[in-house]
């Protein structure tokens, strides 16, 4: 295992990689995860690519399995995930893959089209038998009308009265034609409108509703319709019909006129309904074994195609050697790892049957190498919220194995109480114990991923927690008197007269206090003081200034490790020195005089201490007021020393913001001279080749030897294959733009160096008076979270303990749910989620800006881990 | 077979409230015993000074408290051993499945 300080030393290498072998050889580097490669083509676009025909096929294999899954999901058959991870398969499995899916999903789409044809014929028939069924009751109606009219006596009269028998005779003479049909139920109206206005009132239509909703088989819904039956009278009418009939898509049954021909069809049709639902079923059946069996291997097959395409898609990235018997790579990977990449490369050439073994060479190269930290599951954590802010530059020092410690304790120290701790460190604890089966769970819930993402944070946040609020001596807002009160009411003061008069009593310090404090922590006497606010911010205001001083002192002296790592000793005597001075001379000191005011009064004197505030401010203005009685002055001495911090300090900033590039410059202008100054000013244009360059003195040699070489091969154009010219100028282009990368010489701009230094300069000394202040978010954040911790007792709880009598065992019941609830989601999750954020802030800007530059960029290895984990997403 | 009566959720919900109930209540009903002076605010008082402040009554008053509290820890006890009932039988349950 590297250290967590740094990030890995990694190298840029070239892999010579037989044809034949390079498929294996992928795939075995796609296991091991720890190689990056880089894209030899960019300038090719993803068709012109060597391998654009498999990845093709990877796609069209890919989106038949998306096909098989959509149907299974719809058939709600669980998908069998064994969690087993097969290699990638051989490319010549891939033929037999295809075949099988190209089977199955040929299969499915017939199954699909018969089913779909079925369920039509199926839905007209019911369609059919309900028309059948209504239209039967309509004409029933027409008939017991019939009769009642032939059957009413004053009905006859009164027609035979008026139109005589002729008439009658006529009338029924009359053929009505009539058409039967269905309609989607919400169309009726309108369609009932339309028969009448184009019709004029001459049709007339019966409609009846179909109970049951009916499957579409096109979409698959559940739809309503009606049945509806139209009478009209002659042909013209009747085509008329017709036609509004089919603006409406109305679909029309051929209806037989007499009852004994319906009852014939209607009865055809229940038997056809029968066979064909009998037919549906075993489709169904069918349907449903093979996806049965699909559902088996659906999850390896999509590991295996997904693991095929990755391993195109990397060998897209080399280059073709002028022979087609060798390709070229080219990758980082880590210093460390090279043995096992070796390895890796061996059995990949061993697999694929090779004699040839696949060559593995490290290259120099000025390019910034990618950043690598190699983390646990309890640095992962730690290590995302670093690189949320900013990825570390290559080797530069990472702010991560510190920020386990001190993120927790500064959340903690804003979220001290041991109650709320103990909730959040028992919750993290359940996590971290059930972590296997909780991951096994797969919970693909987005709270649910962030909490346990960071369960080992919240863990050493609920610990750090609960010593806070130990050293708070908060619980639920409440104290604990576990070593003995070191206050006491004496009973001479304290006489029955004096307590009958008020229900406020002063203890005096002097008499009341025994002398020797509280052994750890806050004295519980506070928690029934009325001036505990007063007491308690004065102590964690300069405690977060104390916190926040160091932790900057930290950030700053950890830039120290950082320019001598990087041999920079310029930086040292330039940036650092005054830094170091600048801070100490401003809040230093001042937290040296909050030591000094707490050791050094007793509680006798305690009303003569000085103001820290008004002295600090008072230190800026060289003004030292004559003191009020009773006030320690401030003596000559300490007013000498202290003019003299502030004249330093203010020194510091033209030295931090003249001294780098007048030096600069100089070295520039009498370049000659350098190797005198070499010792003091480093090589300074050639820092970050010192940096890069270093690991790999040994291998110059070979360096340049390969060099050549490679500029030699670099010519894996396909398309420009046969042009022997084109070929020579386009890859001098490539190699030019892309592998080589000679840096220029950075030219040495004066004003330009100037203005960054005095920017940073500005920044780092407005940056130490307002980030000090922004540490006093410990107190603010600590008093606001005791606070309402203390209000939601008194305002909650304590209704719930006032009650007396029979109902008040209840009501503590109820009312410590309801305080619980609260307690969680208020304190635990609100104050919490608060207190992480201002955390946050402290580290990634309080701390980080002191020497932490996360101008680096992630080193993304090629591994089918990550590929599979994101669903087979492109990076 | 009796099918439980509160969901899975609900079931582990309440057990937990109840075993933070029953430790937390246990733990107060025993300050209030000890006569914890912290706890002074928190005891139903208001008459106190119509007893002429008498130590006797607040000693009571402590005494009626800390047995509210116990007596509600007990309601808790039967209410855990009711979810962590319901909760096996859900896992069953799901077990039998």
């Amino acid at each position: 295992m590297g250290s967590l300080l740094r990030s890995e030393e990694m190298t840029l290498c070239q892999l010579f990689l037989q044809s034949e072998a390079a498929y294996t050889c992928v795939s075995e580097l796609g296991e091991l995860g720890l190689v990056q490669f880089r894209d030899l083509n960019p300038d090719f676009n993803a068709f012109q690519r060597k391998f654009v025909n498999e990845i093709r096929r990877c796609e069209e294999m890919e989106r038949k399995l998306r096909f098989l899954e959509k149907e299974i999901k719809k058939d709600g058959i669980p998908m069998l995930d064994t969690g087993d991870n097969p290699d990638a398969p051989a490319p010549r499995e891939m033929i037999d893959l295809e075949a099988t899916f190209e089977k199955l999903e040929n299969e499915m789409k017939e199954v699909n089209a018969n089913s779909e044809a079925l369920k039509k014929n199926y839905l007209e028939l019911t369609e059919l038998k309900h028309i059948l069924r209504k239209t039967q009751t309509f004409f029933e109606e027409a008939e017991f009308h019939n009769r009642q009219a032939m059957h009413d006596p004053y009905l006859g009269e009164e027609t035979v009265g008026l139109l005589g028998e002729e008439a009658q005779q006529r009338g029924r003479g009359l053929r009505l034609g009539f058409v039967a049909g269905v309609i989607l139920r919400e169309k009726l109206p309108a369609f009932e409108r339309m028969l009448w206005r184009a019709c004029r009132g001459n049709v007339f239509l019966r409609q009846a509703e179909i109970d049951k909703p009916m499957e579409d088989p096109v979409s698959g819904d559940q739809v309503l319709k009606s049945v509806f039956i139209i009478f009209f009278q002659g042909d013209q009418l009747k085509s008329r019909v017709r036609k509004i009939c089919e603006g409406f898509r109305a679909t029309l049954y051929p209806c037989p006129e007499t009852p004994s021909e319906r009852r014939e069809m209607s009865l055809g049709v229940m038997t056809r309904i029968e066979d064909l639902n009998t037919v549906l079923g075993q489709t169904g059946d069918h349907r449903h074994r093979v996806l049965v069996a699909a559902a088996k291997n659906i999850k390896v097959w999509f590991i295996k195609v997904r693991k095929i395409k990755a391993i195109y898609h990397t060998l897209n990235m080399f280059n073709l050697d002028v022979t087609q018997k060798c390709l070229i790579a080219e990758c980082w990977c880590p210093c460390a790892d090279l043995d096992r990449i070796q390895q890796a490369l061996q059995r990949g050439t061993e697999r694929s049957g090779s004699s040839v073994p696949s060559i593995l060479n490290r290259m120099s190269t000025k390019q910034e190498p990618p950043t690598y930290n190699r983390n646990n599951k309890l640095t992962k954590g730690f290590q995302n919220l670093v690189d949320a802010y900013g990825v570390a530059s290559y080797r530069e020092i990472n702010p991560a194995p510190f920020t386990i410690i001190t993120f927790p304790f500064l959340f903690a120290v804003m979220f001290g109480d041991m109650g709320h701790g103990l909730i959040m460190f028992l919750f993290a604890l359940w996590m971290v114990v059930r972590e296997k089966q909780l991951q096994a769970k797969k919970i693909d819930n987005e709270i649910w991923t962030t909490f346990f993402g960071g369960r080992y944070i919240i863990l050493l946040m609920g610990a750090f927690s609960m010593y806070t609020g130990f050293i708070y001596n908060d619980i639920f807002s409440k104290s604990l008197n576990l070593f003995g009160c070191q206050w006491h009411a004496s009973n001479n003061e304290y006489t029955q007269a004096v307590l009958d008069h008020g229900k406020l009593f002063q203890l005096n310090p002097n008499g009341s206090y025994y002398g020797s404090p509280y052994p750890l922590g806050l004295d519980p006497i506070w928690s029934v003081a009325v001036n505990k606010i007063a007491f308690t911010n004065s102590l964690k205001m300069k405690t977060s200034i104390i916190l926040g001083v160091s932790q900057m002192f930290f950030g700053v002296s950890l830039s120290l490790l950082n320019h001598r790592y990087f041999k920079n000793p310029l930086n040292i005597f330039c940036e650092f020195i005054p830094q170091v001075i600048f801070l100490f001379c401003m809040f230093g000191y001042l937290c040296i005089l909050v030591f000094h005011k707490w050791v050094n009064y007793t509680s006798a004197e305690a009303g003569t201490a000085p103001s820290l505030l008004i002295g600090a401010i008072n230190m800026f203005l060289f003004h030292y007021p004559v003191p009020k009685d009773g006030q320690v002055g401030v003596s000559d001495g300490q007013k000498g020393f202290q003019g003299f911090l502030v004249v330093v300090a203010v020194l510091c900033v033209p030295w931090m913001l003249f001294a780098k590039p007048f030096l600069l410059r100089y070295q520039q202008r009498y370049g000659q001279k350098r190797r005198k100054f070499d010792v003091l000013l480093g090589d300074i244009n050639g820092e970050s080749e010192v940096a890069f360059a270093s690991p790999h003195t040994r291998y110059t040699e070979t360096d340049i030897q390969f060099k050549h070489q490679h500029l030699s091969v670099n010519s894996g154009d396909l398309i420009n294959h046969s042009d022997p010219e084109a070929e020579v100028t386009h890859h001098n282009d490539v190699g030019g733009s892309h592998h080589v990368e000679e840096e220029e010489e950075k030219v040495f701009d004066f004003p330009e160096v100037m203005i960054n230094q005095s920017i940073h300069t500005i920044e780092y000394c407005l940056g130490c008076i307002s980030h000090t202040a922004s540490y006093l978010r410990l107190w603010a954040l600590s008093l606001a979270h005791a606070q309402l911790s203390e209000v939601l007792w008194t305002m909650v709880m304590r209704i719930g303990l006032g009650f007396s009598g029979f109902v008040a065992p209840f009501a503590i019941v109820i009312i410590f749910a309801g305080w619980a609830c609260m307690t969680v989601v208020i304190l635990v999750l609100m104050e919490g989620l608060s207190a992480f954020l201002h955390a946050l802030r402290l580290h990634w800007v309080e701390f980080q800006s002191k020497f932490y530059k996360g101008e680096g960029y992630m080193f993304q290895p090629f591994s089918f881990e990550d590929i599979l984990d994101h669903g087979g997403e492109e990076k | 077979m009796v099918s439980p009566f509160c969901g899975p959720k609900l079931s582990a919900y309440c057990s937990i409230l109840s075993v933070w109930g029953v430790v937390m209540l246990g733990f107060l009903g025993l300050f209030f015993q000890l006569r914890s002076p912290t706890l002074i605010e928190d005891i139903p008082l208001e008459e106190w000074a119509a007893n002429n402040h008498t130590f006797e009554y607040a000693k009571e008053k402590y005494q009626q408290t800390a047995m509210n509290c116990w007596i509600a820890a007990g309601i808790y006890v039967v209410l855990f051993f009711i979810s962590f009932i319901q909760q096996r039988m859900h896992s069953r349950a799901s077990y039998e499945v």
